[in-house]
Formats: C-alpha cells, sequence, structure tokens
C-alpha cells in the first residue's frame, strides 16, 4: 500500500547538522572512467575523465573549477548531482555519505545546479511558472503554494512574475532564460547551488547583471557555490577557493588570489598567461605554450602534463605527483618541483619545510 | 593609406517567416595592412556584416542595399563566374568551428590543393606541394604527415590552423576571420591569435576580425569598430576604443568586464537587453539603455559624428569633439 502524503505548503531547507566547521560538501576520490570501445581487433581504450578528485567546500563559500576542455569540470559536477554513475569515491553531503546516510532524494533537496545552455535545460513545453513549480511539487508541496513560490522566486531573480510567469522558453532572452533556471534551482531550498557555465553563453552586459545576482542570491539564501567555468576572469571575481583540473586530475587548490599572485603549477602558469592582455601597448608576445591539450583516452602516464611541460624530468613520466601543501594557507599543487625529496632538480630538499 | 575594402550606406535585410533589419546603414573602410576589428554581441550583425563582403548570405530571402567595394570592384554586382573567382583569391574566410568548415571527406591535403588548382590553375602536385608549404606556414608539427590526415583526425587547435592555411593558400589580400578563437581553449587561442598576428605580417594582408571579446581584440586589431543592433556606434584606434570611448554602449561594455573587479563589489551593468530587429531603427537604438538619454534621442537617428583622428561615433555625446570632414 503507497502511503498518501498530505501536500504541503513550504519546503524547508535540509536542516544543518555538523556545524560550522563541517564542509558543505566533501568529494573523496571521485573517479568516472567511460570505457571507449575499439576495433575490432583494437584493444578497449578508456577515457578517464576524472581521475581521484578530492576536494571540500565549506558552508557559505564560493568554489570555482577552472581548466581547458576535456579537462572534467562538466562531469564531476554531473557526477556530484548524481545525474550519471560514478566508478568510485565517496560524495559526503554535510557529514552524511550519500547513498548511505543521505538518500539521492534528500541530496537533490540539498543540492541543485543550473547549466550552461539555457534552453535545452528547460522543458519547452511548461511554462516558466510550471517549470519552477515543477521540483517543489515533486517534493510534495501543494499545487497552490508551489505556484505561489514560483512567482516569488521569479521576482527574486529579477523577472516581473505578471509579465513572465506565463510565459514559454522560446519567446524569453538568453538571459532571462538563465535567471529562470536559477530560480528553479532555488526552489527546492538547496543550501548547495552548482554552476556549471551558467554565464558563459551570456553576452558580457548580461553576464555582468547575472554575477551581480548571483552575488545578491547568495548573501540572501546564505548558499553555497561550486562555480565551474573556462573563464578565468568571472572565476576569479566570484570564487573564494580555486581547483585547476587538467585531463580529469586536480593539478592544483587553493585561495583564489593565492593561485592567481603565486600560481606554481606550470599548467596553471600557462593557463593565466594564456588570458589576452587587457593592455594595447602591452600585448601578448609568446604563446605561454604550445600545442592542444592531449586527448584525455589513455592519458600520459605520471604527471598528465609533463608531455607539455617546459620543466620536464625523468621523474615526472614515471608515479603520478600528489596534491601537497605549498603554504599555510591550503595553497596545494601536485608538482614534483615542490615535493622536497622528489628527484626533481627544482624541488626543495628532503626535509625542507614548506615556505 | 590606400582602401582595400569600403562598405558604404550597407543595409541588409533578411525576409521570411520574420523579418530582421540585420545592418542598418553601415559604413567602413579597411586599409592596406590593417587590421580591422568588428566587436559586438551575438544579434549584433558583425557576422552579417562579414558575409555580405563575400556574399555568402542566402540569395532569396536576404535584401542588401547600398556598395560593398573590395579592391575597386562591386562585389555586389559580381555574377556567380566572377564570385567563385573572387572568393579564396581575392579575399578569403576563416570561420568559428574548422569541424564544420573543413569538408570530412577530403584530406587537409586535397582541400588545399584543390584550392591552388582551381584559383591558379597549378597541377595536382604543385598544388600538393603548396599545401605542404602551408602547413608548415601555420606551424602544423609533421606536416608532411597531416596532408593526408582528414579533419576529425586532428585536434580543435590543429584544425583551426588547417583552415588558416587553407585561407591563406592561394595569398589573398583580404582575410575575414569570424570569430576563429572563440570555440578554441585559453592556451590554444592566444596561439592561434599570435599566428595570425605573424601571418599578416609575413603576408602584408589585411584582416577584419569578427569577435565579441575585447580581450581577443586587444590581441590582434589595429582598429576596433564596436558594433549595436546592426550599426558601427564607435569606430577608432583600438587604444581609443579602450582607453576612452565616447558612445555609451563600448563604455558601458568596457566597464561590466569582470576582469579586475573586486571580488564581491557590485560588478557595472548595461540594464536591459539589445533591441529585437524587426524594424528598421528610427532614433538611437541603444537610448532605452542608455543613462544619457535625452528627448531627441528618441526623436530621430543620432547623428554620425567624426572627430579627430579619423573617429567615429553615432551618439550626440560626442557633438562637441566633432570635426568638418
Amino acid at each position: 500500500m503507497t502511503e498518501i502524503i498530505e501536500p504541503i505548503d513550504k519546503l524547508e531547507p535540509l536542516p544543518d547538522i555538523g556545524g560550522v566547521a563541517q564542509p558543505l560538501l566533501q568529494v573523496d576520490g571521485l573517479t568516472k572512467h567511460f570505457p571507449v570501445r575499439g576495433g575490432l581487433f583494437a584493444k578497449s581504450k578508456t577515457v578517464r575523465a576524472v581521475d581521484n578528485v578530492s576536494f571540500a567546500i565549506a558552508k557559505g563559500e564560493t568554489v570555482g573549477i577552472v581548466g581547458e576542455s576535456g579537462c572534467g569540470k562538466s562531469t564531476t559536477a554531473r557526477l556530484l548531482m548524481h545525474l550519471m554513475e560514478r566508478n568510485s569515491g565517496d560524495i559526503i553531503y554535510d557529514g552524511r555519505t550519500v547513498g548511505r546516510e543521505l538518500s539521492l532524494r534528500e541530496l537533490r533537496r540539498g543540492m541543485q545546479m543550473v547549466f550552461q545552455d539555457s534552453y535545452a535545460s528547460l522543458n519547452p513545453r511548461l511554462t516558466i511558472e510550471e517549470s519552477i513549480a515543477f521540483g517543489p511539487k515533486v517534493h510534495g508541496m501543494a499545487e497552490n503554494a508551489s505556484r505561489a513560490l514560483a512567482r516569488e522566486l521569479l521576482g527574486k531573480v529579477g523577472l516581473r512574475p505578471e509579465n513572465f510567469a506565463n510565459r514559454y522558453p522560446h519567446e524569453i532572452s538568453g538571459g532571462q532564460r538563465q535567471r529562470v533556471n536559477i530560480a528553479r534551482a532555488l526552489a527546492l531550498s538547496p543550501r548547495l547551488v552548482i554552476l556549471d557555465e551558467a554565464v558563459s553563453a551570456l553576452d558580457k552586459s548580461v553576464e555582468a547583471q547575472v554575477l551581480n545576482l548571483l552575488v545578491d542570491l547568495k548573501r540572501e539564501f546564505g548558499l553555497t557555490y561550486l562555480f565551474i567555468s573556462h573563464d578565468l576572469n568571472v572565476v576569479r571575481y566570484i570564487s573564494d577557493r580555486v581547483l585547476v583540473m587538467y585531463l580529469g586530475e586536480v593539478v592544483e587548490l587553493g585561495p583564489v588570489d593565492d593561485v592567481w599572485d603565486k600560481p606554481a603549477h606550470p599548467y596553471t602558469r600557462a593557463l593565466l598567461a594564456a588570458m589576452p592582455s587587457s593592455d594595447p601597448d602591452n600585448r601578448t608576445q609568446v604563446p605561454p605554450i604550445t600545442g592542444d591539450p592531449p586527448n584525455p583516452i589513455d592519458p600520459p602516464s605520471g604527471c598528465r602534463f609533463h608531455t607539455r611541460c617546459p620543466f620536464v624530468e625523468a621523474v615526472c613520466s614515471g608515479e603520478s605527483p600528489k596534491l601537497s601543501d605549498i603554504d599555510a594557507a591550503g595553497h596545494q599543487v601536485a608538482c614534483y618541483m615542490f615535493i622536497p625529496g622528489s628527484g626533481h632538480s627544482k624541488a626543495p630538499p628532503t626535509g625542507a619545510v614548506a615556505p | 593609406m590606400s582602401n582595400l575594402v569600403e562598405v558604404r550606406n550597407l543595409n541588409i535585410k533578411f525576409s521570411g517567416e520574420r523579418t530582421v533589419h540585420a545592418v542598418n546603414d553601415l559604413s567602413l573602410t579597411l586599409g592596406e595592412g590593417e587590421v580591422l576589428g568588428l566587436l559586438g554581441e551575438s544579434g549584433s550583425g558583425k557576422s552579417v556584416t562579414l558575409r555580405a563582403l563575400m556574399r555568402l548570405l542566402p540569395k532569396k530571402r536576404t535584401q542588401i542595399t547600398g556598395t560593398v567595394n573590395v579592391l575597386g570592384r562591386d562585389v555586389l554586382a559580381l555574377d556567380d563566374e566572377e564570385l567563385s573567382a573572387f572568393r579564396g583569391q581575392t579575399v578569403s574566410m576563416i570561420f568559428q568551428e574548422p569541424a564544420l568548415a573543413l569538408d570530412p571527406v577530403y584530406t587537409i591535403g586535397q582541400q588545399i590543393a584543390e584550392s591552388v588548382m582551381r584559383h591558379e590553375g597549378k597541377s595536382q602536385a604543385d598544388g600538393m606541394k603548396r599545401a605542404l608549404e602551408m602547413l608548415e606556414v601555420v606551424r602544423i608539427p609533421s606536416a608532411k604527415r597531416r596532408l593526408d590526415a582528414y579533419p576529425h583526425e586532428m585536434s580543435g587547435g590543429m584544425r583551426q590552423r588547417a583552415m588558416i592555411a587553407l585561407a591563406l593558400a592561394c595569398k589573398p589580400k583580404i582575410l575575414l576571420a569570424d570569430e576563429p578563437t572563440t570555440a578554441l581553449d585559453a592556451t590554444v587561442q592566444i596561439q592561434i591569435l599570435l599566428l595570425l598576428r605573424e601571418l599578416q605580417r609575413e603576408f602584408g594582408m589585411s584582416i577584419i576580425f569578427v569577435t565579441h571579446d575585447i580581450g581577443v581584440a586587444i590581441e590582434i586589431c589595429d582598429r576596433v569598430a564596436v558594433m549595436y543592433a546592426g550599426q558601427i556606434v564607435e569606430q577608432g584606434t583600438l587604444s581609443q576604443i579602450v582607453r576612452s570611448a565616447v558612445h555609451p554602449y563600448p563604455r558601458g561594455l568596457l566597464a561590466s568586464t569582470v576582469h579586475g573587479a573586486k571580488r564581491g563589489a557590485r560588478l557595472e551593468t548595461i540594464p536591459g537587453t539589445p533591441p529585437s530587429l524587426d524594424k528598421a531603427p528610427v532614433n538611437c537604438s541603444f537610448a532605452p539603455r542608455c543613462s544619457f538619454a535625452q528627448p531627441r534621442c528618441v526623436e530621430a537617428p543620432p547623428p554620425n559624428v567624426h572627430m579627430e583622428g579619423n573617429r567615429m561615433a553615432r551618439c550626440i555625446l560626442a557633438e562637441p569633439a566633432a570635426v568638418v570632414v
């Protein structure tokens, strides 16, 4: 017999369980490999899309993920949302392991996502109000209450409900659609919102509007963001801490200003140096790095960056380097040049204390 | 400096299911050896303008008025035969998505050779020789092997290099570039920009470079024309536009950039959204979003004000700096 649940009028956010010291999200050894079928006699290959990625997001923090296409940043987001199965790794939401102590249903209440393509992520047959109200209804909210909530949220994202509630996604502009997607993500009162290239498809003047909105909403609802983007300027503006990914691995992680001002990993340095200049009299003269990122199918052994790295030495192609602290502020890097006694000529001597 | 390209009062209207006034009264010039940037947001008419220079727009649904002169020839009057000689030899174009612009069933070498054979009447062998040269010019590693590669066998950056090689194979005087680095990763984008800059000097060609990214424009352009709602609202040298734009739209665009913005501080924004172009503009298209708008901005089209140093702005704010031409 199915249990009949009375519709409710309000969805409360998931309660804060672990307190301030407990990270809102903890990711441990997250791994996703896609098999690629080989030819008739060719051996099958593996795309190591995300390989042993670990990080934590504190409550109220904004963590950015940067990297080029194929580095696994979007796959990471999809694994966190459980939009695809992971091979291994633990996802711990506010102290509760997803799948064991926290059901998927509860996780979706606590974590929502905004995608890059604002049009593809809305149902074209639902009005904007219906799209926003859909999630709360699934989670047991009464019809009227969910519609009222949808209208309230439209107001919060800067769209007048009387003008927009009954329109369809194709009737509004890209910037407005992305505001709708943000409203929909907030409809379940999540505490963590994953923004996967959420402003990348928008024009510059609209991008600034949406970024302002995200900052406002974060303050108003006490949100925590995971902000994924290839645009380094945007990531620097919005993030507190940043993860740099390369071919499925985290190569550097730390407070955003530390990483920008003192990038340690040669890849991070190249990525930052590749940003177009903003000074007409001071153009880039030499490309910081040559070649394209390698194919993530069967990536290079050892440090995955060693094929493009200007400082490559024998040690780099052996074991892959571990993320190691380089200061006390939580700036970590996976590079043999920073691991004492690693055998790299630029590495500090064994026993040296991190500077 | 003589002008290779002269566009006067260009209007482009698309008809069909709905009417779009994509380009409205646009005039521009391109000098010898100059890189002109067309900067604008999506829907501002920058790509349409570029395509009109090569007559790539669908014939049936497009109405073009005005004059387009390239190397003294009236492009709008060319017949089909003349057009295909013109494309690729005098003017060449590179696109955002090389995977779509290259033919998937021919190797890179064959595609370049075909262009050389068609335009210069060379033999297949000579065409292949030129193809190899061109792949070396665009710094494709192990070029000889890449001649026999199909587009899908190459990475994004390599494909873009191959497309540049194809576009430059017949040494055109003018290269039209339609967001050629937008689909590329950051570390590859800068390589392609520097390559284009180098080739432009080496071949002495002129480039019109369409982009929505001010950073990209800064890396490659000499002069910039900022487009809004199918019109050039301001044009001048790169540093004039970046340092001291007059028109409120480029000023707003430059102010709203997140580059260097303080974390958490509010970003400057341009309120509202660009107009739909279903009617031809009868006043300043930017006025509804403009904080300096005056009654006369909505009453009549703004003046096209010429300023010192071949600089222009379509705005009443530029009037105090006007010079008589």
